[in-house]
């Protein structure tokens, strides 16, 4: 158990290092989110109100609207780019390091991806303390509570991550996946609009919105935010975990032929 | 002793505890939305007659006047049972009144014959019509009660009227129209609100002189939404709180600076308000998105909106 231990240590660790041995790579996380609250968020203002929609229970400005999404935006954003690590490490040789390390392959890369989670849910922190400065505040215990909805959201993207990497040659790759993953993942969710508003512009959208796992992640730290949860977005969000991570672990079975040749 | 206590006790524990209400007159809908203060819910929806805006119960809430517009009447509602009592004669389309100090006498605007009517409650008799501007519309009493104002809509004005004579002593312009109207600090001070102006007016009551003007401004909001309707202050009379119409906004407004400390986002019109017996809580009604925006007095945000009828128009707290 001790080894468990000492090995989880060891990568949240080397991810900590990492993360802030790079502070252009902490500022970048941040500068994204805070572009779309002061520049895009100001021009789509909604000044007059946004309709209510649970959990909010009056009407809000868009600036508040989006700020949940803005969080899940960061996790996503920084999710991916810690796992696609995954694939320079291949690269670099560390990661024969990592999986021959005695211990089961399932832990090693559940540390990689807690660690990823930890650093990510920071940076989001680091966002919601900036709003409130902004003067978009939640109560306290809304804050707290948003903790483990973030972790869990980050341990969705970061679990997806880490199953694409798997797949990923080099990083040249990574470009593909931010076009034809992130994105849509984030565009096609609600971060950024209500579900009703997709629904007014098509059906289509409002469906692909409605199934897309980054939308239930969104609205658990929204409802989180507001100490309220809705059981489908969390069951949702859990089950996209589990499958995510399943496929990640598939993905690095070294049995499978792919891998095998390439690891 | 211990018999008068448990007595006591019983009696107690027999009586329901009634919680403070708001009442809000549906515009569209013909209603009154009964809403319990404790749990923020309608409790009770009321039919009346057509197209009910101004409210305002009597000095002992017994009962609940109502300006049935389209039905050309002040209703008389027993707010226990709802049910209407009778019709006072009205004139043709009350659309707001103000009930004297007296608890007697109610002074009507009557918005297309251009006159203000005088009903004794009690005879339920018109005591005298006074010609005023043309589309009247705003109440206000003096707390001495020697003075009513009528704000005139189209003719731009506040008419001051002497309650003992009948007759308007003074006549001041205000901006484009006028809405509503409160006498504030002890009646030293009248406040009429501009809707298309976008202003509230101060007049010193001595003398009828303007001295001030409230100007409202919202960040991204197109000026000519900003349209000023309803207020009401704080008992310490430091605090005003503006109903901004369709720029869906109250203003917090310091009345001795007369600068505009802030905006609270509502629902859709905002037109009237009324507090709380305690004066923690404001209730906007918002005309066009068919809610009341329950706002905190102290932290100044809106905390929720409470889905009534369509079109809710006045407010009234009942204890």
């Amino acid at each position: 158990m001790r080894h468990y231990v000492t090995a989880l240590i060891a990568i949240c660790h080397r991810e900590a290092l990492r993360f802030f041995g790079q502070r252009a790579r902490m500022i970048a996380a941040l500068v994204r989110p805070l572009m779309w609250l002061f520049v895009f968020a100001a021009g789509f203002r909604a000044a007059l109100g946004l309709s209510i929609t649970p959990p909010y229970e009056t009407y809000i400005s868009y600036e508040t609207y989006i700020v949940p999404g803005l969080c899940a935006m960061i996790l996503l954003f920084n999710g991916m780019q810690s796992s696609l690590s995954l694939v320079m490490d291949r690269e670099m040789g560390t990661m024969r390091l990592l999986l021959t390390a005695p211990l089961p392959r399932w832990w090693l890369l559940s540390c990689k991806l807690m660690a990823g989670a930890v650093i990510s849910v920071l940076q989001a922190v680091v966002f919601l303390a900036i709003c409130a400065l902004y003067g978009i505040r939640f109560s306290p215990m809304g804050y707290v509570a948003a903790l483990p909805a973030m972790f869990l959201c980050a341990l969705m993207v970061g679990a997806l991550g880490i199953a694409l990497s798997s797949t990923i040659r080099s990083l040249e790759n990574f470009a593909g996946v931010m076009n034809f993953v992130i994105f849509p993942m984030f565009f096609l969710s609600t971060a950024l609009y209500p579900l009703w508003k997709m629904a007014e512009a098509s059906e289509l959208l409002w469906w692909i919105c409605a199934i897309n796992p980054f939308s239930h992640g969104v609205e658990t730290i929204r409802f989180a935010l507001y100490l309220k949860a809705d059981p489908l977005d969390w069951a949702i969000t859990v089950a996209a975990v589990v499958v995510f991570m399943a496929l990640a672990l598939w993905g690095y079975d070294p049995g499978k032929r792919t891998m095998g040749r390439k690891g | 002793m211990r018999v008068i206590y448990a007595g006591l006790l019983t009696a107690c524990l027999a009586q329901p505890a009634l919680a403070a209400e708001i009442w809000v007159s549906n515009e569209k809908d013909d209603t009154l939305s009964v809403i319990d203060i404790d749990t923020l819910e309608v409790i009770r929806t009321l039919k009346t007659g057509e197209r009910p805006r101004g409210i305002t119960f009597n000095a002992d809430f017994t009962r609940l006047y109502i300006c049935a517009s389209d039905s050309d009447a002040v209703q008389v509602m027993d707010p226990e049972t709802g049910e209407i009592l009778f019709d006072l004669p009205s004139g043709e389309d009350p659309e707001q009144f103000v009930l004297h100090p007296d608890d007697r006498h109610l002074w009507i605007a009557n918005e297309d014959d251009a006159v203000t009517t005088v009903v004794d409650v009690d005879s339920r008799t018109v005591v005298a019509q006074i010609n005023v501007g043309i589309e009247p519309e705003g109440m206000a009493v003096s707390p001495d009660g020697k003075t009513v104002i009528t704000t005139s809509e189209t003719t731009n004005m506040a008419h001051w009227i002497d309650t003992e004579s009948h007759e308007i002593y003074a006549n001041t312009l205000v901006d484009s129209r006028p809405r509503h109207a409160e006498f504030v600090k002890d009646g030293t001070e009248l406040w009429v609100s501009s809707e298309i102006g976008g202003t509230i007016s101060v007049f010193d009551t001595g003398n009828q002189n303007e001295i001030g003007k409230i100007h409202f401004e919202i960040k991204g909001v197109h000026p000519d939404l900003i349209q000023p309707v309803g207020f009401e202050l704080t008992p310490d009379q430091k605090t005003a709180f503006v109903a901004l119409g369709p720029s869906n906004h109250v203003a917090v407004v310091n009345t001795e600076t007369l600068e505009v400390e802030g905006y609270i986002l509502t629902g859709r019109r905002v037109w009237h308000m009324a507090f709380s017996p305690d004066h923690r809580l404001l209730f906007t009604t918002n005309g066009v998105s068919g809610d009341v925006t329950v706002i905190d007095v102290a932290k100044r945000e809106a905390i929720k909106s409470i889905k009534v009828g369509r079109f809710p128009w006045g407010a009234a707290m009942r204890p």
